[in-house]
Protein backbone atom coordinates (compact mmCIF):
# COMPACT_ATOMS: atom_id res chain seq x y z
CA UNK A 1 0.00 0.00 0.00
CA UNK A 2 1.25 3.17 -0.89
CA UNK A 3 1.40 6.41 1.31
CA UNK A 4 2.01 10.22 1.41
CA UNK A 5 4.02 11.20 4.47
CA UNK A 6 5.79 14.43 4.84
CA UNK A 7 5.79 14.92 1.32
CA UNK A 8 7.94 11.57 0.65
CA UNK A 9 6.28 8.42 -0.12
CA UNK A 10 6.39 4.96 1.20
CA UNK A 11 5.42 1.33 0.24
CA UNK A 12 3.94 -0.41 3.46
CA UNK A 13 2.85 -3.75 3.89
CA UNK A 14 0.73 -4.07 6.93
CA UNK A 15 -1.62 -6.04 8.87
CA UNK A 16 -5.12 -4.13 7.78
CA UNK A 17 -6.18 -3.74 11.48
CA UNK A 18 -3.14 -1.46 11.99
CA UNK A 19 -4.26 2.43 12.98
CA UNK A 20 -2.73 5.43 11.02
CA UNK A 21 -1.11 6.27 14.50
CA UNK A 22 0.59 2.35 14.56
CA UNK A 23 1.30 2.66 11.05
CA UNK A 24 3.36 6.17 11.74
CA UNK A 25 4.95 5.06 14.88
CA UNK A 26 5.68 1.49 14.85
CA UNK A 27 6.35 0.92 11.10
CA UNK A 28 7.42 4.00 9.63
CA UNK A 29 9.43 5.25 13.08
CA UNK A 30 7.62 8.43 13.09
CA UNK A 31 7.62 8.24 17.07
CA UNK A 32 6.60 12.34 17.13
CA UNK A 33 2.68 11.40 16.76
CA UNK A 34 2.11 10.13 20.12
CA UNK A 35 -0.39 7.73 21.47
CA UNK A 36 -2.28 8.62 24.44
CA UNK A 37 -5.61 7.10 25.31
CA UNK A 38 -5.99 5.44 21.80
CA UNK A 39 -9.67 6.03 21.52
CA UNK A 40 -10.50 9.13 20.45
CA UNK A 41 -10.82 11.42 23.74
CA UNK A 42 -7.15 13.26 24.27
CA UNK A 43 -5.82 14.29 20.68
CA UNK A 44 -2.55 13.36 21.30
CA UNK A 45 -2.33 11.15 17.62
CA UNK A 46 -3.61 14.39 15.88
CA UNK A 47 -2.32 14.52 12.55
CA UNK A 48 -3.55 16.14 9.40
CA UNK A 49 -4.78 14.77 6.21
CA UNK A 50 -5.24 16.81 2.91
CA UNK A 51 -4.39 19.61 5.52
CA UNK A 52 -7.19 18.63 7.70
CA UNK A 53 -6.93 17.23 11.51
CA UNK A 54 -8.05 14.11 12.19
CA UNK A 55 -7.42 11.45 15.50
CA UNK A 56 -4.69 9.01 13.97
CA UNK A 57 -6.03 6.58 16.46
CA UNK A 58 -9.51 6.54 15.33
CA UNK A 59 -8.01 5.99 11.88
CA UNK A 60 -8.00 2.46 9.83
CA UNK A 61 -4.57 3.62 7.89
CA UNK A 62 -5.78 1.18 4.82
CA UNK A 63 -8.44 4.36 4.46
CA UNK A 64 -5.44 7.20 4.18
CA UNK A 65 -3.73 5.26 1.29
CA UNK A 66 -2.39 8.31 -1.39
CA UNK A 67 -3.99 10.67 1.23
CA UNK A 68 -1.14 13.68 1.71
CA UNK A 69 -0.53 12.77 5.19
CA UNK A 70 1.78 15.68 7.49
CA UNK A 71 3.27 14.96 11.23
CA UNK A 72 5.06 16.97 13.61
CA UNK A 73 7.85 15.51 11.28
CA UNK A 74 6.74 17.28 8.62
CA UNK A 75 6.02 20.72 10.47
CA UNK A 76 9.33 21.60 11.76
CA UNK A 77 12.90 20.31 12.81
CA UNK A 78 15.35 21.12 15.60
CA UNK A 79 17.08 23.59 13.46
CA UNK A 80 14.16 25.19 12.11
CA UNK A 81 10.97 24.97 13.90
CA UNK A 82 7.86 25.85 13.40
CA UNK A 83 6.71 29.67 14.59
CA UNK A 84 4.15 27.05 16.63
CA UNK A 85 6.63 25.23 17.84
CA UNK A 86 8.92 28.79 18.81
CA UNK A 87 5.61 30.56 19.84
CA UNK A 88 4.66 27.13 22.72
CA UNK A 89 8.76 27.20 23.93
CA UNK A 90 8.39 31.19 24.59
CA UNK A 91 5.11 30.65 25.74
CA UNK A 92 5.23 27.42 28.36
CA UNK A 93 2.79 25.78 25.97
CA UNK A 94 3.98 22.46 28.00
CA UNK A 95 5.48 20.78 30.87
CA UNK A 96 6.04 17.17 29.74
CA UNK A 97 5.69 17.92 26.31
CA UNK A 98 3.48 14.67 25.64
CA UNK A 99 0.59 16.66 24.55
CA UNK A 100 2.57 18.80 21.99
CA UNK A 101 2.69 17.16 18.75
CA UNK A 102 -1.04 17.09 19.00
CA UNK A 103 -1.90 20.26 19.80
CA UNK A 104 0.16 22.25 17.11
CA UNK A 105 -1.03 19.78 14.03
CA UNK A 106 -4.25 20.48 15.41
CA UNK A 107 -3.70 24.07 16.12
CA UNK A 108 -2.60 24.41 12.04
CA UNK A 109 -5.70 22.62 11.27
CA UNK A 110 -7.80 24.85 13.53
CA UNK A 111 -6.07 28.17 11.31
CA UNK A 112 -7.10 26.40 7.72
CA UNK A 113 -10.92 26.09 9.23
CA UNK A 114 -11.13 29.78 10.53
CA UNK A 115 -9.31 31.15 7.56
CA UNK A 116 -12.02 29.40 5.29
CA UNK A 117 -14.76 30.60 7.88
CA UNK A 118 -15.46 27.48 10.01
CA UNK A 119 -18.10 28.20 12.47
CA UNK A 120 -17.85 26.91 16.17
CA UNK A 121 -20.47 26.25 18.54
CA UNK A 122 -19.52 29.54 20.38
CA UNK A 123 -19.92 31.35 17.36
CA UNK A 124 -22.70 33.94 17.88
CA UNK A 125 -23.29 34.62 14.34
CA UNK A 126 -23.47 31.39 12.84
CA UNK A 127 -24.10 33.00 9.00
CA UNK A 128 -20.81 35.63 9.99
CA UNK A 129 -18.32 35.22 6.91
CA UNK A 130 -15.81 36.71 9.17
CA UNK A 131 -14.56 35.20 12.64
CA UNK A 132 -12.26 36.16 15.22
CA UNK A 133 -10.56 34.14 17.52
CA UNK A 134 -10.94 35.47 20.80
CA UNK A 135 -10.19 33.34 23.53
CA UNK A 136 -13.22 31.75 24.16
CA UNK A 137 -13.49 30.46 20.15
CA UNK A 138 -9.82 29.52 20.58
CA UNK A 139 -10.67 27.32 23.62
CA UNK A 140 -13.47 25.57 22.07
CA UNK A 141 -12.02 24.90 19.11
CA UNK A 142 -8.80 23.18 20.36
CA UNK A 143 -10.85 21.75 22.89
CA UNK A 144 -10.28 18.05 21.25
CA UNK A 145 -6.55 18.40 22.42
CA UNK A 146 -6.51 17.59 26.42
CA UNK A 147 -2.94 18.61 28.49
CA UNK A 148 -2.64 16.84 31.49
CA UNK A 149 -0.19 19.35 32.98
CA UNK A 150 -2.39 22.15 32.53
CA UNK A 151 -0.27 24.19 30.13
CA UNK A 152 -3.69 25.39 28.18
CA UNK A 153 -3.37 28.84 28.92
CA UNK A 154 0.57 28.82 27.54
CA UNK A 155 -0.98 27.06 24.58
CA UNK A 156 -3.72 29.39 23.73
CA UNK A 157 -1.38 32.40 24.41
CA UNK A 158 1.04 30.86 21.86
CA UNK A 159 -1.75 30.05 18.78
CA UNK A 160 -3.21 33.52 19.69
CA UNK A 161 0.46 34.96 18.97
CA UNK A 162 1.21 33.01 15.83
CA UNK A 163 -1.86 34.12 14.46
CA UNK A 164 -2.05 37.53 15.08
CA UNK A 165 1.29 37.51 13.43
CA UNK A 166 -0.23 35.81 10.35
CA UNK A 167 -3.04 38.11 9.94
CA UNK A 168 -0.60 40.91 10.88
CA UNK B 1 -9.50 -6.61 17.21
CA UNK B 2 -10.79 -9.25 15.16
CA UNK B 3 -9.25 -10.38 11.80
CA UNK B 4 -11.38 -9.01 8.86
CA UNK B 5 -11.34 -8.30 4.99
CA UNK B 6 -11.30 -4.83 3.86
CA UNK B 7 -13.16 -3.63 0.60
CA UNK B 8 -13.18 -0.11 -0.76
CA UNK B 9 -16.37 0.32 -2.47
CA UNK B 10 -16.44 1.68 -5.99
CA UNK B 11 -20.44 2.80 -6.13
CA UNK B 12 -23.45 1.50 -4.29
CA UNK B 13 -24.50 -1.44 -5.72
CA UNK B 14 -21.15 -2.86 -5.53
CA UNK B 15 -21.37 -2.00 -1.93
CA UNK B 16 -24.67 -3.63 -0.89
CA UNK B 17 -23.75 -6.98 -3.13
CA UNK B 18 -20.85 -7.55 -1.19
CA UNK B 19 -22.71 -6.64 2.23
CA UNK B 20 -25.35 -9.29 0.54
CA UNK B 21 -22.87 -12.33 0.22
CA UNK B 22 -19.70 -11.83 2.39
CA UNK B 23 -19.49 -12.95 5.56
CA UNK B 24 -20.99 -10.32 9.21
CA UNK B 25 -20.77 -7.35 6.75
CA UNK B 26 -20.45 -4.19 8.34
CA UNK B 27 -20.24 -0.56 6.36
CA UNK B 28 -17.22 1.85 7.49
CA UNK B 29 -17.47 5.46 7.25
CA UNK B 30 -15.19 7.79 9.32
CA UNK B 31 -14.35 5.25 11.83
CA UNK B 32 -14.77 7.31 14.68
CA UNK B 33 -17.03 4.90 16.98
CA UNK B 34 -16.91 1.79 14.38
CA UNK B 35 -12.92 1.44 14.80
CA UNK B 36 -12.94 1.71 18.63
CA UNK B 37 -15.94 -0.35 19.05
CA UNK B 38 -13.70 -3.11 17.14
CA UNK B 39 -10.55 -2.42 19.19
CA UNK B 40 -12.77 -3.39 22.16
CA UNK B 41 -14.09 -6.44 20.48
CA UNK B 42 -18.20 -5.20 20.66
CA UNK B 43 -18.40 -4.78 17.15
CA UNK B 44 -16.68 -7.99 15.24
CA UNK B 45 -17.26 -8.00 11.70
CA UNK B 46 -15.32 -10.73 9.19
CA UNK B 47 -16.01 -8.10 6.16
CA UNK B 48 -15.39 -4.46 6.00
CA UNK B 49 -16.72 -2.39 3.12
CA UNK B 50 -15.25 1.26 3.41
CA UNK B 51 -18.42 3.78 1.80
CA UNK B 52 -16.46 6.77 2.36
CA UNK B 53 -16.03 6.66 -1.74
CA UNK B 54 -19.50 7.07 -2.47
CA UNK B 55 -21.86 10.26 -2.22
CA UNK B 56 -20.44 13.05 -0.04
CA UNK B 57 -22.25 16.04 -1.62
CA UNK B 58 -24.46 18.72 -0.21
CA UNK B 59 -27.22 19.81 -2.75
CA UNK B 60 -28.87 22.96 -1.65
CA UNK B 61 -32.21 23.36 -3.32
CA UNK B 62 -34.04 25.96 -4.95
CA UNK B 63 -37.34 25.07 -3.06
CA UNK B 64 -35.41 25.42 0.40
CA UNK B 65 -34.45 21.35 1.20
CA UNK B 66 -31.13 20.02 1.09
CA UNK B 67 -29.64 16.86 0.32
CA UNK B 68 -26.79 16.08 1.94
CA UNK B 69 -24.94 12.13 0.64
CA UNK B 70 -24.45 10.06 3.69
CA UNK B 71 -20.72 10.56 3.31
CA UNK B 72 -20.75 14.19 3.73
CA UNK B 73 -18.33 14.95 6.28
CA UNK B 74 -19.81 16.36 9.63
CA UNK B 75 -17.52 19.26 9.49
CA UNK B 76 -19.12 19.60 5.96
CA UNK B 77 -22.71 19.84 6.86
CA UNK B 78 -22.15 22.27 9.66
CA UNK B 79 -19.94 24.62 7.88
CA UNK B 80 -22.21 24.52 4.55
CA UNK B 81 -23.71 28.27 3.83
CA UNK B 82 -26.93 26.92 2.86
CA UNK B 83 -27.58 24.85 5.97
CA UNK B 84 -25.81 27.71 8.01
CA UNK B 85 -28.91 30.17 6.91
CA UNK B 86 -31.90 27.65 6.41
CA UNK B 87 -31.17 25.05 9.20
CA UNK B 88 -29.21 26.87 11.77
CA UNK B 89 -29.89 24.03 14.65
CA UNK B 90 -28.29 21.90 12.25
CA UNK B 91 -24.95 23.35 11.80
CA UNK B 92 -25.07 24.34 15.60
CA UNK B 93 -25.88 20.70 17.11
CA UNK B 94 -23.06 19.37 14.87
CA UNK B 95 -20.86 21.57 16.25
CA UNK B 96 -21.62 20.91 19.74
CA UNK B 97 -20.51 17.54 19.26
CA UNK B 98 -17.51 15.52 19.65
CA UNK B 99 -13.82 17.68 19.00
CA UNK B 100 -12.99 19.11 15.18
CA UNK B 101 -10.40 16.11 14.61
CA UNK B 102 -14.01 13.82 14.99
CA UNK B 103 -16.31 16.16 13.25
CA UNK B 104 -13.72 15.55 10.63
CA UNK B 105 -13.25 12.25 10.04
CA UNK B 106 -17.14 11.65 10.91
CA UNK B 107 -19.92 11.08 8.11
CA UNK B 108 -23.90 11.62 8.35
CA UNK B 109 -24.46 8.03 7.56
CA UNK B 110 -22.09 6.90 10.49
CA UNK B 111 -23.86 9.79 13.06
CA UNK B 112 -26.97 8.20 12.48
CA UNK B 113 -25.55 4.66 13.41
CA UNK B 114 -23.40 5.27 16.10
CA UNK B 115 -23.84 2.86 19.19
CA UNK B 116 -24.45 4.14 22.47
CA UNK B 117 -22.14 5.57 25.10
CA UNK B 118 -23.49 3.32 27.92
CA UNK B 119 -20.32 2.14 30.57
CA UNK B 120 -22.40 -1.60 30.51
CA UNK B 121 -22.80 -1.84 26.42
CA UNK B 122 -18.47 -0.68 26.06
CA UNK B 123 -17.77 -3.32 29.00
CA UNK B 124 -17.47 -6.60 27.55
CA UNK B 125 -17.75 -8.06 31.69
CA UNK B 126 -20.64 -6.53 32.37
CA UNK B 127 -24.64 -7.81 31.07
CA UNK B 128 -26.27 -6.17 28.21
CA UNK B 129 -29.39 -6.79 26.37
CA UNK B 130 -27.77 -4.83 23.13
CA UNK B 131 -24.77 -6.30 23.16
CA UNK B 132 -25.37 -10.05 24.12
CA UNK B 133 -29.48 -10.43 24.11
CA UNK B 134 -30.92 -11.93 27.53
CA UNK B 135 -28.20 -11.42 29.42
CA UNK B 136 -29.69 -8.43 31.59
CA UNK B 137 -29.24 -4.77 31.88
CA UNK B 138 -26.38 -3.85 34.79
CA UNK B 139 -27.00 -0.53 33.97
CA UNK B 140 -30.74 -0.36 35.94
CA UNK B 141 -29.12 -0.64 39.02
CA UNK B 142 -25.97 0.77 38.04
CA UNK B 143 -24.30 4.17 37.22
CA UNK B 144 -26.93 5.45 35.35
CA UNK B 145 -26.25 9.25 35.35
CA UNK B 146 -26.19 9.62 31.80
CA UNK B 147 -29.31 7.16 31.07
CA UNK B 148 -32.62 7.28 29.38
CA UNK B 149 -35.50 9.11 32.00
CA UNK B 150 -38.02 8.37 28.54
CA UNK B 151 -38.96 5.64 26.57
CA UNK B 152 -36.56 3.44 28.10
CA UNK B 153 -37.64 -0.44 29.20
CA UNK B 154 -36.63 -3.05 31.79
CA UNK B 155 -34.27 -4.40 28.87
CA UNK B 156 -32.89 -1.16 28.35
CA UNK B 157 -32.08 2.24 29.37
CA UNK B 158 -29.12 3.37 27.38
CA UNK B 159 -29.19 6.68 25.18
CA UNK B 160 -28.46 7.84 22.27
CA UNK B 161 -25.42 9.46 21.71
CA UNK B 162 -26.03 12.17 18.58
CA UNK B 163 -26.23 15.14 18.43
CA UNK B 164 -26.69 16.25 15.11
CA UNK B 165 -29.63 13.46 15.04
CA UNK B 166 -32.14 16.01 17.60
CA UNK B 167 -31.79 18.45 15.36
CA UNK B 168 -32.76 16.15 12.38
CA UNK B 169 -35.27 14.86 14.72
CA UNK B 170 -36.78 18.55 14.81
CA UNK B 171 -36.57 19.17 11.28
CA UNK B 172 -38.53 16.01 9.40
CA UNK B 173 -35.48 14.60 8.05
CA UNK B 174 -35.76 11.73 5.72
CA UNK B 175 -33.40 9.18 5.55
CA UNK B 176 -32.99 7.53 1.94
CA UNK B 177 -31.87 4.31 1.85
CA UNK B 178 -30.50 1.68 -0.52
CA UNK B 179 -31.02 -2.15 0.07
CA UNK B 180 -31.15 -5.80 -2.17
CA UNK B 181 -34.72 -5.21 -2.33
CA UNK B 182 -33.87 -1.72 -3.93
CA UNK B 183 -34.51 1.54 -2.10
CA UNK B 184 -37.14 3.36 0.45
CA UNK B 185 -37.04 6.57 2.93
CA UNK B 186 -37.58 6.67 5.93
CA UNK B 187 -39.44 9.82 7.89
CA UNK B 188 -36.39 10.44 10.75
CA UNK B 189 -38.78 9.81 13.43
CA UNK B 190 -39.40 5.99 12.55
CA UNK B 191 -35.37 5.20 11.51
CA UNK B 192 -34.44 4.65 15.28
CA UNK B 193 -35.68 2.40 17.47
CA UNK B 194 -37.28 2.31 20.80
CA UNK B 195 -35.39 -0.28 23.33
CA UNK B 196 -38.47 -2.33 24.15
CA UNK B 197 -37.24 -6.15 24.05
CA UNK B 198 -34.80 -6.27 21.55
CA UNK B 199 -32.35 -3.21 22.34
CA UNK B 200 -29.60 -5.10 19.91
CA UNK B 201 -32.06 -3.68 17.34
CA UNK B 202 -31.26 0.18 17.28
CA UNK B 203 -32.55 1.06 13.57
CA UNK B 204 -34.88 0.41 10.97
CA UNK B 205 -32.54 -0.70 8.45
CA UNK B 206 -32.67 -4.29 6.83
CA UNK B 207 -29.80 -6.39 6.40
CA UNK B 208 -27.24 -4.97 3.60
CA UNK B 209 -29.62 -1.99 3.38
CA UNK B 210 -26.78 1.71 3.37
CA UNK B 211 -28.11 4.84 4.19
CA UNK B 212 -27.10 6.79 0.69
CA UNK B 213 -28.66 10.43 2.14
CA UNK B 214 -30.22 12.66 4.18
CA UNK B 215 -32.64 14.92 3.30
CA UNK B 216 -33.77 18.33 4.82
CA UNK B 217 -37.17 19.03 3.62
CA UNK B 218 -38.03 22.48 2.89
CA UNK B 219 -40.60 22.96 5.57
CA UNK B 220 -38.53 24.00 8.36
CA UNK B 221 -35.71 26.34 5.95
CA UNK B 222 -35.75 29.93 7.14
CA UNK B 223 -37.62 29.47 10.53
CA UNK B 224 -35.81 30.81 13.59
CA UNK B 225 -33.85 28.12 15.42
CA UNK B 226 -30.75 26.92 17.82
CA UNK B 227 -29.66 23.75 19.64
CA UNK B 228 -28.51 24.12 23.31
CA UNK B 229 -26.63 21.46 24.93
CA UNK B 230 -25.71 21.00 28.49
CA UNK B 231 -23.04 18.34 29.36
CA UNK B 232 -20.39 18.13 32.80
CA UNK B 233 -17.85 20.21 31.27
CA UNK B 234 -18.16 23.07 28.36
CA UNK B 235 -16.64 21.40 25.38
CA UNK B 236 -16.06 17.86 23.98
CA UNK B 237 -18.63 15.68 26.38
CA UNK B 238 -21.75 14.11 25.55
CA UNK B 239 -25.42 15.96 26.37
CA UNK B 240 -26.88 14.98 29.91
CA UNK B 241 -29.55 17.17 27.96
CA UNK B 242 -30.35 18.92 24.97
CA UNK B 243 -32.48 20.78 23.26
CA UNK B 244 -33.14 21.02 19.17
CA UNK B 245 -35.94 23.82 18.56
CA UNK B 246 -37.32 26.12 16.19
CA UNK B 247 -40.33 28.04 16.47
CA UNK B 248 -42.56 30.98 14.00
CA UNK B 249 -44.39 33.47 16.14
CA UNK B 250 -47.60 35.69 14.35
CA UNK B 251 -48.87 38.31 16.38
CA UNK B 252 -47.31 36.76 18.82
CA UNK B 253 -48.76 33.07 18.98
CA UNK B 254 -46.55 30.79 18.02
CA UNK B 255 -47.50 29.70 14.61
CA UNK B 256 -45.30 26.94 14.47
CA UNK B 257 -42.87 25.04 16.85
CA UNK B 258 -40.72 22.27 16.58
CA UNK B 259 -38.68 20.47 19.35
CA UNK B 260 -36.20 17.80 20.15
CA UNK B 261 -34.05 16.31 23.27
CA UNK B 262 -30.99 14.39 23.10
CA UNK B 263 -29.55 12.49 26.17
CA UNK B 264 -33.09 11.31 27.69
CA UNK B 265 -33.63 8.60 25.44
CA UNK B 266 -32.72 5.54 23.13
CA UNK B 267 -33.39 7.34 19.93
CA UNK B 268 -33.66 11.48 19.50
CA UNK B 269 -37.10 12.31 21.15
CA UNK B 270 -39.33 14.65 19.14
CA UNK B 271 -41.39 16.45 21.90
CA UNK B 272 -44.40 16.31 20.17
CA UNK B 273 -46.38 16.73 23.45
CA UNK B 274 -44.82 20.13 24.18
CA UNK B 275 -44.87 20.94 20.49
CA UNK B 276 -48.88 20.20 20.80
CA UNK B 277 -49.60 22.03 24.03
CA UNK B 278 -47.37 25.47 22.23
CA UNK B 279 -48.99 25.21 18.63
CA UNK B 280 -51.41 28.50 18.62
CA UNK B 281 -50.12 29.62 22.26
CA UNK B 282 -48.62 32.95 23.15
CA UNK B 283 -44.82 32.83 23.29
CA UNK B 284 -44.00 33.19 26.66
CA UNK B 285 -42.11 32.00 29.47
CA UNK B 286 -45.37 30.86 31.34
CA UNK B 287 -46.50 28.79 28.11
CA UNK B 288 -42.58 26.93 27.93
CA UNK B 289 -42.50 25.96 31.27
CA UNK B 290 -46.09 24.67 31.16
CA UNK B 291 -45.08 22.95 27.76
CA UNK B 292 -41.90 21.12 29.22
CA UNK B 293 -43.85 19.69 32.12
CA UNK B 294 -46.44 18.48 29.90
CA UNK B 295 -43.43 16.61 27.83
CA UNK B 296 -41.77 15.00 30.52
CA UNK B 297 -44.76 14.04 32.33
CA UNK B 298 -44.15 10.80 30.99
CA UNK B 299 -40.26 10.56 32.64
CA UNK B 300 -39.03 8.18 34.64
CA UNK B 301 -35.97 8.57 36.52
CA UNK B 302 -33.62 5.49 37.76
CA UNK B 303 -31.58 6.07 41.48
CA UNK B 304 -29.00 8.05 39.40
CA UNK B 305 -30.41 10.56 36.75
CA UNK B 306 -33.60 12.22 38.49
CA UNK B 307 -32.10 15.47 37.87
CA UNK B 308 -32.69 15.16 34.05
CA UNK B 309 -36.27 15.72 34.45
CA UNK B 310 -35.97 18.99 35.83
CA UNK B 311 -32.59 20.00 33.80
CA UNK B 312 -34.67 18.92 30.46
CA UNK B 313 -37.82 21.26 31.56
CA UNK B 314 -35.15 24.37 32.32
CA UNK B 315 -33.35 23.85 29.31
CA UNK B 316 -36.97 23.68 27.22
CA UNK B 317 -38.03 26.48 29.01
CA UNK B 318 -34.71 28.36 28.35
CA UNK B 319 -34.11 27.54 24.88
CA UNK B 320 -37.55 28.63 23.24
CA UNK B 321 -37.46 31.97 25.30
CA UNK B 322 -34.13 32.79 23.68
CA UNK B 323 -35.88 32.08 20.13
CA UNK B 324 -38.87 33.70 20.70
CA UNK B 325 -36.70 36.91 22.37
CA UNK B 326 -38.37 36.38 26.32
CA UNK B 327 -37.22 36.85 29.11
CA UNK B 328 -36.51 33.29 30.68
Amino acid sequence: MRFSINGADHEIDFDIRTSLLDLLREHLQLTGTKKGCDQGACGACTVLVDGERINACLALAVQYQGRAITTIEGLGTPGHLHALQAAFVEHDGFQCGYCTPGQICSAVGMAAEARRGVPSVVTADLAATQIALDHDELRERMSGNLCRCGAHNGIIDAVRQVLAREAA
Amino acid sequence: MQRFEYHRAADTAAAIALAARAPEPHYLGGGTNLVDLMRENIERPRTIIDVTALSSAIEARPDGGILIGAGAKNTAVAEHRAIRERFPMLARAILAGASAQIRNMATVGGNLLQRTRCYYFYDDAAHCNKRKPGTGCDAVEGFNRIHAILGASPSCVATHPSDMCVALAALDAIVHVEGPGGRRSLPFGAFHRLPGDRPDLETALGPAELITAVELPAGAAGLRSTYRKVRDRASYAFALVSVAAALRIEDGKLAEVRLALGGVAHKPWRAATAEAALRGKPAGADAFRAAAEAELAAARPLSGNAFKIELAKRTIAATLSELAGARP
